[in-house]
């Protein structure tokens, strides 16, 4: 039966990536300056120039043809050419995908991290105020752009992925001190408390631990939240990794890259929001 | 209310009151450039000093508070109803809606919804309003900004549903939508309010960001987001630290809100 | 005494472990996108190029003038269709293959090889037709098929390829070779070994034993390195970022005076284009346009924007341009009131706040620009509110680049541009393709079947007569009558000419700041770093 929920989940994370990178091509298509490249600018190049460089870009404006092209190729491990770069796609994400994950897991382990242990200290503490303090907090992470974040822990010295992490607690924060607040009202919990349990085994065993499938849910989330954060930081600190790439390629209108990008992120996110669906529906079956 | 949530509300006030009161409080014009005092320090006559352009910082605070405090809530709202509505009838309903909801939001956190503003940004015509224009903005990252909320939200429906409350009501005889606006919904607000929270700085923020592709507030018009740009220039800041009174304002109004929409009850001893 | 001995023997000691190599440490603001010297058509990679390249004549950077390197003579001849050249003798490529005539023939048919669609060749390509290339001992010689205006001048911007090495586009005759590439990070070039330029004192160049160009976009984070010592050159400072650094490190800054590079406006004069009648009148207006020139304060521009770090200019040529620089032409006065009076004389009228045209219809139009960019940003607010002195209600709109390249050169949906032009070379001929009507980059109208206007078809004479004499003095009267005609008509509103700004090192020695690209290490195979080794043979 799990085999049978794994390949069901597997069928529509294929369907989803496939149907994603389409819909993303034909996005990247229809925005404006498409086919349209610096070069026409430049006062050297003559007419023929100039035609044949249009002539370049007319190739991909067929996104039928263009995404059948792609999938083709896909099959043979060809993920394009990326005109912007001048490099294939395929060696362009081999290179910057390590760095991007290392910078998501900065930021989601660093996020979740922060930001649950935030809310457990907050729920914990109980005191009237005890939320005054990661309140503002994460009212400053909230306030202050990504981009200045990145340069002040660059000034400082510091790796600028730690950014990331402060983008995305606040979220975690939020989210998890109202689940869990929430869940110190239900009636286990009183009934624990009645029956004399330490503090730290109510909140832990009676209130975190039956909460976990919902934080798996917020796990989801952070991943996307932490790649949309890595693009500016990774633009900002000097990055290769995906995040720079995808903001460039999105610049340069760089079609096969993007598609590859969109394809990308449609599979971690439906990767990651896939195993935390599955944690719920273990734990609506327990239950 | 409690007293922390009504000095919030009168601080959120204040600010509201004062954006709106700008014309009358700020000393000069938000468009005006003394261009005999660029980058001045605060004094009498600039009170937060002036910008690279020689523009009242005061006065563009002031204007830039009314364009954001009223706007980014508006798109947070937006969002927020679009994400509930969603989310909680994916995680209501359950089965095969639930699938289509989810890998349709999945799908649409994949996309690079950049080429839709773009796009939009190439339909308006060039001489629009700067208030035509930042309103448009707003709109569109209400729109686009369901998403992710939407997730957490159906995730939290589905764990009511099978809750003891939600289980009698059913078998009371209470169904359908009812169930849902009257029963499922309220016990909803705690996400539905941090969502929206979360949101009005993001919102804020990504305004700014979409200065950048033709959107969001054109000059001379000033919002927070375009003042929180310049923080870029860090050297200049810890020069000059009066930048920093908008990041201030937000924090403040940011924290004001989390106050004010606080919802849970004690946490009982 | 213990101290004394213990202070010697640490000296002794120190010097006597190896010095540490000179290499020098710069920025490349993106990616190089090809290493092939002929394919050059981005920055990145032309900096690679001008490092590794042997030229056979160099345009000296500083003095302006031509110099010669692979090349020990040259004749041009057949009104510039032919140039002959006297090689260097002795001289090899990095891997030791000798450098013969055969690699310029070789080179100069790569170029003109309409397959290879390279960018450089397109200045050689005046005429259909193929090249006739031909060598005697060491003579070589090229015949082009139609007359190349500054010939000699644009070989400053061809690297000579081996036609025998088997390391093909790697061999090179620059002072410096390839020597690796990691893409995200760095490119290091090492000293090219068999480099034939030696100093006064008979000792081979270059001095640095290394050029390590660190892949880095943003801006702010350059700064950080260098303050750091992790870099030792900033090109292309902006004027804060020099400001901010002067007062932090006053011998590192260096500003050359006015760069070639300008700012500028242009209206859109396109028939086709989707504005509506009456703008299209506004904006083919002469009068129309030399009204906004005046009303655009320049002098605020340079103070406010640039940290009077620029000059106002008037035409189409800096001053930095010694030779082609019209030095008659003034940058027109700011006067709203002069504006006002030829806005009034064209049919223009105010009516309280707002000015109207004859028909009625409030003067409103927008000026698009690229995202990205602070200074354009600024200047564009600065000209709002000098238009609105004029009751003039100016729209800015900041686009991404290619949106905005898209509508000035595919839609033409636009009313008015400010934009950037940055001039590489010095000679007229490299802006032919925005001065003649018929070009693809005559920005306000391009395209044009046959000259639109009187004067349009007046440029489009004096170019073409200063392409077909080869006498500079000759070219020099058409282009400065040239230039008059664009100042007169204003089809493009000369703004400033930033000043070029740079940090050095002061570590660096032999620098010699100069206007044209690229100012600091145009020399490259004279700088070094102070108290590096460096190799003597």
């Amino acid at each position: 039966m799990f085999l049978a929920l794994l390949l069901r989940h597997a069928r529509r994370i294929l369907l989803t990536v496939l149907l994603g990178g389409l819909l993303g091509a034909t996005l990247v298509r229809l925005g404006p300056g498409f086919g349209v490249d610096e070069r026409e600018l430049d006062n050297r190049l003559n007419q023929e120039s100039q035609r044949a460089i249009r002539a370049e870009h007319a190739a991909d404006s067929n996104i039928a043809r263009f995404y059948l092209r792609y999938l083709t190729g896909l099959l043979r491990g060809d993920l394009g050419f990326s005109r912007s770069l001048n490099r294939p796609a395929a060696e362009l994400l081999k290179e910057r995908l390590p760095l991007t994950l290392v910078s998501l897991g900065y930021g989601v382990g660093g996020g979740v991290a922060i930001g649950l242990a935030l809310a457990l200290l907050t729920v914990w503490w109980r005191a009237p105020g005890a939320d005054v303090l990661p309140a503002l907090l994460s009212g400053l992470c909230l306030a202050v752009p990504a981009a200045v974040i990145a340069l002040l822990f660059l000034w400082a010295g510091a790796p600028a992925r730690w950014a990331i992490a402060l983008i995305v607690f606040p979220h975690i924060y939020r989210y998890s001190k109202n689940l869990l607040s929430a869940a110190y009202l239900s009636p286990h919990v009183l009934l624990a408390q009645a029956k004399g349990l330490s503090s730290a085994r109510v909140l832990f065993a009676h209130v975190a631990l039956p909460a976990v499938p919902q934080l798996a849910a917020l796990a989801g989330i952070s991943v996307s939240l932490a790649f949309g954060a890595s693009i500016p930081i990774e633009a900002i600190s000097d990055i290769p990794g995906i995040g720079q790439l995808a903001w460039k390629a999105a610049l340069d209108r760089d079609l096969p890259l993007l598609v590859n990008i969109t394809v990308l992120i449609a599979l971690m996110t439906m990767v990651v929001n896939t195993l935390a669906d599955l944690a719920l529906a273990g734990r609506s079956m327990e239950s | 209310m409690t007293r922390i949530q009504k000095a919030a509300l009168v601080l959120l006030g204040l600010v509201a009151l004062a954006s709106l009161a700008a014309g009358w409080i700020a000393p000069s014009s938000y468009s005006e450039q003394f261009r005999d005092a660029i980058s001045a320090p605060p004094s009498a006559r600039f009170p937060l000093g002036t910008d690279d352009l020689g523009r009242d910082r005061f006065a563009r605070l002031l204007y830039g508070t009314r364009v954001s405090l009223l706007l980014a809530p508006a798109a947070a709202f937006l969002s927020t109803l679009i994400a509930a509505v969603v989310g909680g009838s994916a995680g209501y309903a359950g089965g095969r809606w639930e699938r289509i909801v989810t890998l349709g939001i999945d799908l649409f956190l994949s996309l690079p919804w950049l080429f839709l503003l773009l796009a939009v940004r190439a339909l308006l015509p060039l001489n629009t309003s700067p208030v035509a224009s930042v309103t448009i903005t707003f709109a569109l990252l209400g729109c686009l900004g369901w998403a992710t909320p939407a997730r957490i939200i159906r995730a939290g429906t589905r764990t009511l549903v099978n809750s003891d409350f939600l289980v009698q009501a059913r078998a009371s005889g209470i169904s359908g939508l009812r169930l849902f606006w009257r029963h499922l919904v309220p016990n909803l607000r705690p996400i539905l309010l941090a969502q929206f929270w979360v949101s009005v700085p993001l919102f804020i923020l990504s305004e700014a960001n979409l200065g950048l592709l033709g959107l969001g507030v054109a000059e001379p018009l000033p919002s927070w987001g375009a003042l929180l740009r310049e923080l870029e220039n860090y050297t200049a800041v810890l020069q000059n630290p009066w930048m920093l009174a908008p990041v201030v304002l937000l924090v403040t109004v940011v924290c004001c809100l989390q106050v004010v929409l606080r919802t849970e009850d004690r946490i009982p001893c | 005494m213990l101290k004394h001995t213990l202070r010697i023997l640490l000296g002794v000691a120190f010097a006597a472990l190896p010095a540490a190599p000179a290499e020098l440490r710069f920025a490349l603001r993106t990616e190089p996108k090809t290493f092939h010297p002929l394919m050059v058509e981005d920055e990145s990679s032309e900096t690679i190029r001008y490092l590794t390249g042997g030229v056979l004549i160099r345009l000296n950077r500083y003095t302006q003038e031509l110099e010669a390197e692979l090349a020990t003579k040259w004749t041009v001849s057949e009104n510039g269709r032919r140039i002959d050249f006297d090689l260097r003798p002795n001289v090899q490529f990095s891997d030791g293959t000798p450098f013969s005539c055969e690699d310029v023939a070789f080179t100069v048919r790569q170029l003109m090889d309409p397959a290879l669609h390279s960018p450089s060749g397109d200045a050689f390509r005046s005429a259909p037709g193929a090249v006739e290339t031909g060598c005697v001992g060491s003579r070589a010689m090229a015949r082009f098929p139609g007359p190349v205006a500054a010939l000699a001048m644009q070989f400053d911007q061809v690297a000579i390829l081996s036609a025998h090495s088997p390391r093909k586009e790697a061999a090179v005759l620059g002072p410096f070779a390839l020597a690796e590439y990691k893409p995200g990070s760095y490119v290091l070039l090492r000293r090219n070994a068999n480099y034939w330029k030696r100093d006064a004192q008979g000792r081979r160049l270059p001095y640095l034993d290394a050029i390590r160009l660190e892949i880095q976009q943003n801006r702010e984070l350059e700064l950080l390195r260098f303050r750091r010592g992790e870099l030792d050159i900033v090109n292309r400072l902006d004027p804060e970022m020099f400001d901010r650094l002067s007062t932090e490190m006053p011998r590192a800054v260096v500003d050359a005076g006015p760069s070639l590079d300008m700012e500028l406006v242009f209206f859109n004069q396109v028939a086709a284009s989707p504005l509506p009648d009456y703008k299209r009148r506004w904006f083919r207006s002469s009068e129309f346009r030399r009204a906004i020139s005046e009303a655009i304060h320049r002098d605020d521009i340079v103070r406010v924007v640039y940290h009077g770090r620029a000059q106002p200019s008037a035409g189409p040529v800096s001053a930095a341009n010694h030779f082609w620089f019209n030095s008659a032409l003034k940058p027109p006065i700011y006067s709203a009131a002069a504006a006002l009076d030829r806005l009034e004389r064209d049919g223009f009228r105010r009516s309280g706040e707002a000015l109207l045209d004859r028909d009625g219809h409030k003067v409103e139009f927008s000026m698009i620009t690229n995202s990205g960019n602070k200074l354009h940003e600024r200047m564009l607010a600065l000209i709002q509110q000098d238009l609105a002195k004029l009751g003039i209600q100016l729209n800015v709109v900041i686009l991404d680049f290619p949106s905005l390249v898209e509508r000035i050169t595919r839609n033409f949906n636009y009313e008015s541009v400010l934009i950037a032009l940055t001039n590489v070379g010095l000679d007229p001929n490299d802006q032919m393709n925005i001065w003649l009507s018929s070009a693809e980059n005559h920005q306000w109208n391009p395209n044009q079947k046959t000259p639109e206007t009187a004067w349009e078809a007046e440029l489009d004479k004096l170019m073409q007569a200063q392409t077909a004499v080869q006498d500079p003095k000759k070219r020099k009267l058409y282009f400065d009558q040239a230039q008059q005609i664009v100042f007169d008509q204003a089809p493009m509103i000369f703004l400033v000419n930033p000043n070029a700004l740079s940090a050095v090192s002061p570590n660096l020695k032999n620098v010699t700041p100069a206007l044209l690209h690229p100012q600091i290490y145009w020399n490259a195979e004279r700088l070094n770093i102070a108290g590096a080794y460096t190799s003597q043979k």
